[in-house]
């Protein structure tokens, strides 16, 4: 295949601090071919494209451009060198038109007449097979819609080389089809394509060639014709790294937390949880394996009650057998009820029976815990709300992704931070400080929290002290289930092993710990039990002591086999 | 012929908000919240008065005369946009800390100036300088019962021409379409290459100058008193309700600033009818009928939810191309 280097990159090296995106990239893409730039989430793989497309500037190396060397320091320098980037978050103004978005910020000679744009647009639409109505707004339009704006954004800037950002990511399968057919009718009129993304059976439909980074470096370009897909992920995740994490055999695993067929929608509408059911048990470590976007955040939302879901169930197992009633969560109607229900026995082994029994004799013999659970009580956490399921006696903490978004107040000491948690407890008009003090005094100490002093507002503290300050409080709170979600992200080493002793530890006091991580590595060091999402469905449950790297990076990025093909 | 005669007096009085809230609008329009109209108004009183001052009783051209005082206006208020401007943009200060402190800037330094000048001076310069030949007729005029229409002149007209150009800048040509997508999504403009910056300063400037134009015409056109620039900043506030109740779209400030005027002049005008008895307890609660309108349509139009008719998006955020 004898063919013109459009774009040449060589070299190419970029950092953020002290965090190195890319190091020491070459990379070639020809005139009339559709390459894909294929790697795990955090590779670098939008980090070196954005250098292409003007966002970011390489630290270090070349890139040439018809065999020519230039510097790309703006967008604008990008289009002037027929570059054209993609984004996955759509750059649009809502309320604008289709044609309007288009034209917006180029300088064009002679008058604006929004028909004249308007009928160019339509024109390259045809050319290349998209439907778009130029004058349709921008919120009214599909997501895929709005992707197709975009890709006619930059045609009709005149670029010969389209860069797209994990283009299918919100795409159903029948309009990756549809994309797939434009990309292909622009690589037969000479357009050069690079397409990032992550899902093997994409990079063999529609690419010619495929270039695979991890970590920031480049593994290898080869061509798509010549490879498949078992070589692919070899070359994406590597070669498994041990990692020295003590993990304990789970003692006396009981179910905890059974989640049945949960259904969700985000606010587009697109369903981002397709019938998700498992079972977190009790003094194990569940692991969440996943591309990011697969429905992590959400799972973990809909269980704490953040996230609507109108299908399914979410029923906590709360561990009660034999434990004594009490008012705390129960108010003295719901025992009552309970009793006429049999639920209950004293210390004897006596079942209890309140008929005929004065209000003042029942409240006493409860309040002197002299009634007992006969079994463990279930109780669904669906469309509660997170007050509601605190209401219900549940005790279930959640380390967000979001720390300082909705984990802890930026702006707030670590003080007031932990009393966020236990305000509502206190019975007069003030709050008590001296609880929360103590308690903040307590993680400082015992997790090496590096922070000038307990009034420092938490947003001037690093990432890892940030982190194990949420961690702290919520696993203060002696939670029954624990949800964490990539808790280690942006730690340093140490840090990160911090975590993962606090989160075995809590495995071993019998929480059961659900834990959204990206590093493959930690998970299979970490977990129990691997369970793998993709685009909102599980994909397989492993055992995390003898799943390999491989099977893991499979069940992430294969799909159902159905959709994609039969279309074709 | 009194009601025709009332709306046209409430159009002549409304010309004050058209231009309050032509500016403001295409301030908005490139998500910059100027709260500090009232001051500039104010600003801009003082600043054509000013000049006035000096020139009002020479010998020069009165036409230069008018022209020299709405330039010298524009000029003072849009100082004002510029210190705004640097604040909000540059500086990246709060939008309504930065407009509120604006006001009370503005209206502190504009009392302060007017007190100093001479009003016999600056409201020397004839009448008819301001108006049209036509609109001078005057027996012509009361015949028809129509005594209002001597006060439509050259910046009555001028706040509808204003107006409507803002309209057509706007939504019709190629700048104003970078101007609404700056004040929508400054990162999506910034990512096609407009000057994110200089839009919102040029914006600032021009809709504070503009502004301004308002308090000048209402002190020497409309009222022609020395007392008036005392009411200015009320009507700054108004002209900001005013862009609300006119969707964002300059031309129609010119129908909002006409039923604004008939609902404020009407609270002196209804006192005057004898069937309806009025105290002078009521007219407080009658000059509410501006803001109690508007708070209805904005309720209207936030029930309606049409995204055209929502402020810009961005509107009162400061932009940070690093930001992510």
């Amino acid at each position: 295949m004898e063919k013109n280097v459009a774009i040449q990159m060589k070299n190419i090296s970029k950092a953020f601090g002290s965090k190195v995106a890319n190091s020491h990239v070459d990379l070639t893409v020809c005139r009339g071919e559709i390459l894909a730039v294929l790697g795990e989430n955090g590779c670098g793989k939008t980090s070196l494209m954005n250098m292409l497309a003007g966002i970011y500037f390489p630290d270090e190396g070349q890139i040439f451009v018809d065999g020519k060397e230039v510097v790309i320091a703006s967008p604008k320098d990008a289009f002037d060198h027929k570059i054209g980037m993609i984004h996955q978050h759509f750059k649009l103004v809502d309320i604008f038109t289709a044609a309007e978005n288009i034209v917006l910020g180029i300088d064009e000679e002679g008058r604006y007449n929004i028909n004249d744009v308007n009928s160019r647009v339509s024109a390259i639409a045809d050319k290349y097979g998209f439907h778009i109505d130029p004058k349709k707004k921008i919120y009214d339009m599909s997501v895929s819609e709005k992707q197709t704006v975009e890709i006619i954004k930059v045609l009709y800037r005149g670029a010969d080389i389209l860069i797209l950002d994990e283009p299918t990511a919100v795409l159903t399968p029948q309009e990756t089809t549809r994309l797939f057919a434009v990309l292909r009718a622009m690589k037969a009129d000479g357009k050069s394509i690079i397409i990032i993304t992550h899902k093997l059976h994409e990079v063999l439909s529609i690419s010619d060639r495929v270039a695979v980074l991890r970590a920031g470096t480049h593994i290898a370009t080869v061509d798509t014709a010549s490879t498949n897909e078992s070589e692919l992920t070899e070359m994406m995740v590597g070669k498994k790294v041990v990692l020295n994490i003590d993990r304990a055999e789970p003692k006396n695993p009981e179910p905890r937390l059974v989640v049945k067929n949960i259904r969700s929608v985000d606010e587009d509408g697109n369903e981002v949880l397709k019938g998700i059911s498992f079972t977190a048990n009790a003094g194990e470590i569940l692991g969440i394996a996943g591309i990011a976007g697969s429905g992590q955040r959400e799972l973990l939302e809909t269980i704490a009650g953040l996230h609507p879901s109108n299908v399914g169930d979410v029923i906590f197992h709360s561990p009660k057998k034999n434990k004594p009633v009490s008012y705390f969560h129960k108010s003295y109607e719901k025992v009552l009820e309970l009793s006429k229900e049999n639920k209950f026995h004293y210390e004897n082994g006596e079942r209890v029976d309140f008929t005929g029994m004065r209000r003042k004799d029942i409240k006493k013999l409860v309040n002197d815990e002299k009634v007992l659970f006969d079994e463990d009580e279930l109780i669904d956490l669906r469309d509660k709300t997170p007050l509601q399921i605190r209401e219900l006696g549940v005790r279930l903490s959640f380390v967000p992704e979001d720390r300082l978004g909705m984990g802890l107040v930026g702006n707030m000491d670590i003080t007031d931070n932990m009393m966020l948690r236990s305000y509502r407890k206190g019975d007069s008009i003030f709050v008590n400080r001296q609880k929360p003090k103590a308690l903040a005094e307590d993680i400082v100490s015992s997790l090496e929290v590096s922070t000038p002093g307990l009034s420092t507002p938490v947003r001037k503290l690093s990432g890892g002290n940030v982190q194990k300050v949420l961690v702290g409080r919520e696993i203060a709170l002696s939670p029954k289930v624990l949800m964490a979600a990539y808790p280690v992200r942006g730690l340093d080493i140490n840090s990160s092993y911090l975590i993962y002793n606090l989160l075995n530890k809590q495995k071993e006091n019998g929480v059961a710990v659900i834990f959204v991580g990206e590093d493959l590595d930690v998970l299979l060091g970490l977990c129990d039990r691997i369970m793998v999402l993709n685009s909102g469905k599980i994909t397989g449950i492993l055992d995390g002591r003898t799943a390999t790297k491989e099977e893991i990076g499979f069940l992430m990025t294969k799909t159902d086999g159905m959709g994609e093909e039969k279309h074709e | 012929m009194g009601w025709l005669n009332f709306i046209i007096e409430s159009l002549a009085f409304g010309a004050t908000f058209i231009y309050g809230s032509t500016g403001e609008i295409i301030t908005e329009k490139s998500g910059n919240l100027n709260l500090g109209i009232p001051g500039i108004m104010c600003m801009g009183g003082a600043g054509g008065c000013l000049v006035l001052n000096y020139i009002g009783k020479s010998n020069m051209n009165p036409i230069l005369i008018v022209l020299l005082g709405i330039l010298c206006s524009f000029a003072a208020s849009a100082v004002m946009g510029v210190i705004y401007s640097f604040m909000t943009v540059t500086l990246r200060c709060n939008q309504n800390v930065t407009g509120l402190a604006m006001t009370t800037f503005g209206v502190g330094l504009a009392w302060t100036i007017m007190a100093k000048l001479q009003q016999t001076k600056y409201l020397n310069t004839p009448k008819k300088y301001y108006r049209f030949p036509f609109s001078q007729n005057v027996t012509k005029w009361q015949e028809m019962g129509l005594d209002s229409m001597q006060k439509l002149g050259v910046m009555f007209f001028l706040a509808i021409i204003i107006a409507v150009l803002a309209s057509f800048l706007l939504y019709r040509t190629k700048v104003g379409l970078n101007l609404r997508a700056v004040g929508e999504n400054p990162a999506t403009a910034d990512a096609v290459g407009i000057n994110v910056t200089r839009y919102k300063y040029i914006a600032t400037c021009i809709g504070s100058g503009i502004a301004g134009l308002g308090g000048f015409y209402y002190i020497i056109d409309f009222s022609g008193s020395g007392e008036a620039y005392k009411s200015l900043e009320a009507y700054g506030w108004l002209s900001i309700a005013l862009v609300i109740f006119a969707l964002w779209r300059p031309h129609l400030t010119i129908v909002g600033s006409t039923v604004f005027g008939i609902l404020f002049s009407c609270s002196s005008y209804i006192t005057n009818i004898s069937w309806i008895r009025t105290t002078m307890a009521t007219k407080p609660l009658l000059r509410m009928l501006p803001y109690i309108v508007t708070i209805i349509v904005l309720v209207v139009t936030s029930i309606r939810n049409k995204k055209e008719n929502q402020p810009p998006a961005s509107l009162g955020l400061s932009y940070f191309r690093e930001d992510r």
